[in-house]
């Protein structure tokens, strides 16, 4: 089992990069934003499809690749629209794209799947696990470096004080839509790298994406700190390849079966999400314990009416 | 300055609820204006401030600050004019954010916000000679989280966030009120200051009369959506609260009954 665990790490480390700019995506909904995000189960399938498509006519892999970004990005903004001018809950906005988005993607197929079997893609150009390092370092500095500027800043505290940023005069709508449609182009990436790994889409592709993000913010919170935007981002994309490895490890682990894999990342999810508030209000309980045993004692050790 | 005319805002109207927030209020700030607003609860203040600061608009009436009509500009497009501190310490910064992001935030108060970095090694300087005014250390806590600071420590950095980048109206909504009484008089000394140094015109509205007393050159009294009292100046020396308190019950014929008025 453990020379298994071993063979099956680069697999899982670089399926984990790949995944990796779909974590970075829901970061910045889900934490900077303050913002659950569920368009993520569409956008991702958006950017494996347009992406299949384009390469399977015979396309640049790398404009097939950017052209996924912007259809992501556009998916994002729709969804930013509903839900900030369209004042649609949250959840909502999301849920709604990512039906619609549904009908969208068989469109962009035009069947439920498209192969790209034997197709240059741009995983083929370079060794596929350094080049994947590379990819998500750039981006995961350019969201650094981007989170620092002013218009970072007030994406930031649309997120973090809605009321204190709209005071000091930005528009905290366009932050919103603006926030979104990033993290959906991320995602459609992760899609279309991922569709260029597999060598197909599929429309089901996306389904329970949000889970795998959060579970690997989650994590990567978890695991190695968030207190900076760097060492989050950083966070995230280490939280995707760690949560990879674990599901490698589950999957070896007799009687699960790849059909169960969501299954093991929803409880992976809420195991993360649980964990912490049990702690701390065990916690919390046992210092007050202890803070009341201590003043019992001082109470008899002090003898009554002499103070 | 700001001129508020003939401003009136009902609630739930054409219901059995319908209340009269705001009914044709006339006030005009000329600049260099330190006004302070008082009144009980359900009086209109706090509807009056949202009217200038545009997170309401009002049902009839004009809004106009400098020479500009802002009546029908939203609260984000409002801002580049208006400076606000909310009662609540935690409302006017961004707790998981450093003391200098979110200085650089106020830093572009209604300004497009591009690409540059949000804090530069020559905002910084400005940052650090700005809080180091307040005289609490904050200038040697540029990269603390503003959620790790205190109820006043963070009241103190609301007020210079909104006064730094001298706005041409200053809106001050209870700001003390949520402070224990030491903080509430650090923050309040340091309002007076602010205001003084940098001549903001200014609107405040508190609930402790000793506070609308001893601050600013002109009082103003508010009752049932109305201002029923405009002590200017010369009149304003010579008050007290006792004085204070006898002419809202000759005017408003009734007696002053809220505590949080009287003890502020």
């Amino acid at each position: 089992m453990f020379e298994n665990f071993v063979g099956s790490l680069p697999g899982a480390v670089y399926l984990g990069l790949l995944y990796a700019l779909m974590a970075l995506g829901v970061y910045i909904t889900f934490r900077i934003l303050d913002f659950p995000d569920l368009t993520v189960d569409g956008s991702f399938t958006t950017g494996a499809a347009t992406a299949a498509v384009m390469i399977s006519h015979g396309a640049s892999p790398w404009l097939a690749s950017l052209t996924a970004i912007l259809a992501g990005m556009l998916a994002g903004a729709c969804t930013g629209l509903l839900h900030t001018k369209g004042k649609i809950n949250g959840l909502l906005s999301g849920i709604l794209m990512m039906i619609a988005l549904y009908s969208i993607n068989l469109r962009i197929l035009g069947m439920p799947n498209v192969s790209i079997m034997g197709e240059n893609t741009v995983l083929s150009v370079f060794p596929p696990i350094p080049f994947m390092i590379v990819v998500v370092l750039l981006f995961k500095f350019a969201l650094d470096a981007f989170m620092k500027t002013d218009l970072g800043l007030s994406l930031r505290a649309t997120g973090d004080n809605k009321r204190m940023i709209r005071s000091f005069g930005a528009n905290t709508d366009n932050t919103t839509i603006l926030g979104i449609s990033l993290s959906n182009g991320l995602v459609a990436l992760s899609g279309a790298l991922i569709a260029q790994q597999s060598s197909f889409a599929d429309a089901t592709s996306g389904i329970g994406m949000i889970v795998i993000g959060l579970a690997s913010v989650i994590i990567g919170e978890a695991l190695f700190g968030a207190k900076t935007v760097f060492r989050a981002t950083l966070a995230v994309v280490l939280g995707s390849i760690v949560y990879r490895i674990v599901i490698s490890l589950a999957l070896q682990i007799k009687g699960f079966e790849t059909s169960d894999l969501k299954l093991i990342t929803a409880v992976i999810v809420i195991i993360a999400l649980v964990f912490p508030t049990v702690r701390s209000a065990l916690k919390q309980r046992g210092a007050a314990k202890k803070r009341s045993a201590e003043l019992l004692k001082s109470l008899e050790t002090t003898p009554g009416g002499e103070r | 300055m700001l001129h508020v005319s003939n401003v009136s805002k009902l609630f739930n109207s054409g219901t059995i609820d319908e209340k009269i927030a705001l009914i044709g209020i006339e006030l005009q700030l000329n600049p260099g204006d330190f006004v302070t607003v008082i009144g009980s609860n359900g009086a209109g203040k706090s509807t009056l401030m949202n009217m200038i600061s545009g997170v309401m608009k009002p049902d009839t009436g004009d809004i106009v600050i400098g020479d500009r009509s802002v009546t029908a500009l939203p609260e984000h497009r409002r801002s580049r004019w208006i400076g606000r501190v909310f009662q609540d310490p935690m409302a006017g910064t961004a707790p998981r954010m450093t003391i200098e992001e979110n200085l650089a935030m106020a830093y572009l108060r209604g300004k497009r916000r591009g690409f540059s970095f949000g804090v530069s090694s020559a905002r910084r300087k400005i940052f650090q000679a700005e809080l180091s005014r307040l005289g609490i250390g904050l200038e040697n806590r540029l990269n603390a989280k503003v959620g790790l600071l205190s109820g006043g420590e963070r009241q103190a950095l609301s007020l210079l966030m909104a006064t730094f980048t001298r706005p041409q109206i200053l809106l001050l909504d209870e700001h003390t009120a949520a402070l224990d009484p030491s903080r509430a008089e650090l923050i309040t000394s340091l309002t007076d200051e602010i205001v003084r140094d940098m001549n903001l015109t200014t609107l405040m509205v508190t609930h402790n009369m000793e506070q609308a007393i001893r601050l600013g050159n002109r009082l103003v009294m508010m009752d049932k959506g109305r201002i029923i009292l405009d002590i200017g100046e010369a009149d304003k020396q010579h008050l007290t609260v006792e004085r204070l308190m006898t002419e809202f019950e000759r005017i408003s014929g009734k007696k002053m009954a809220d505590d949080r008025t009287l003890l502020g």
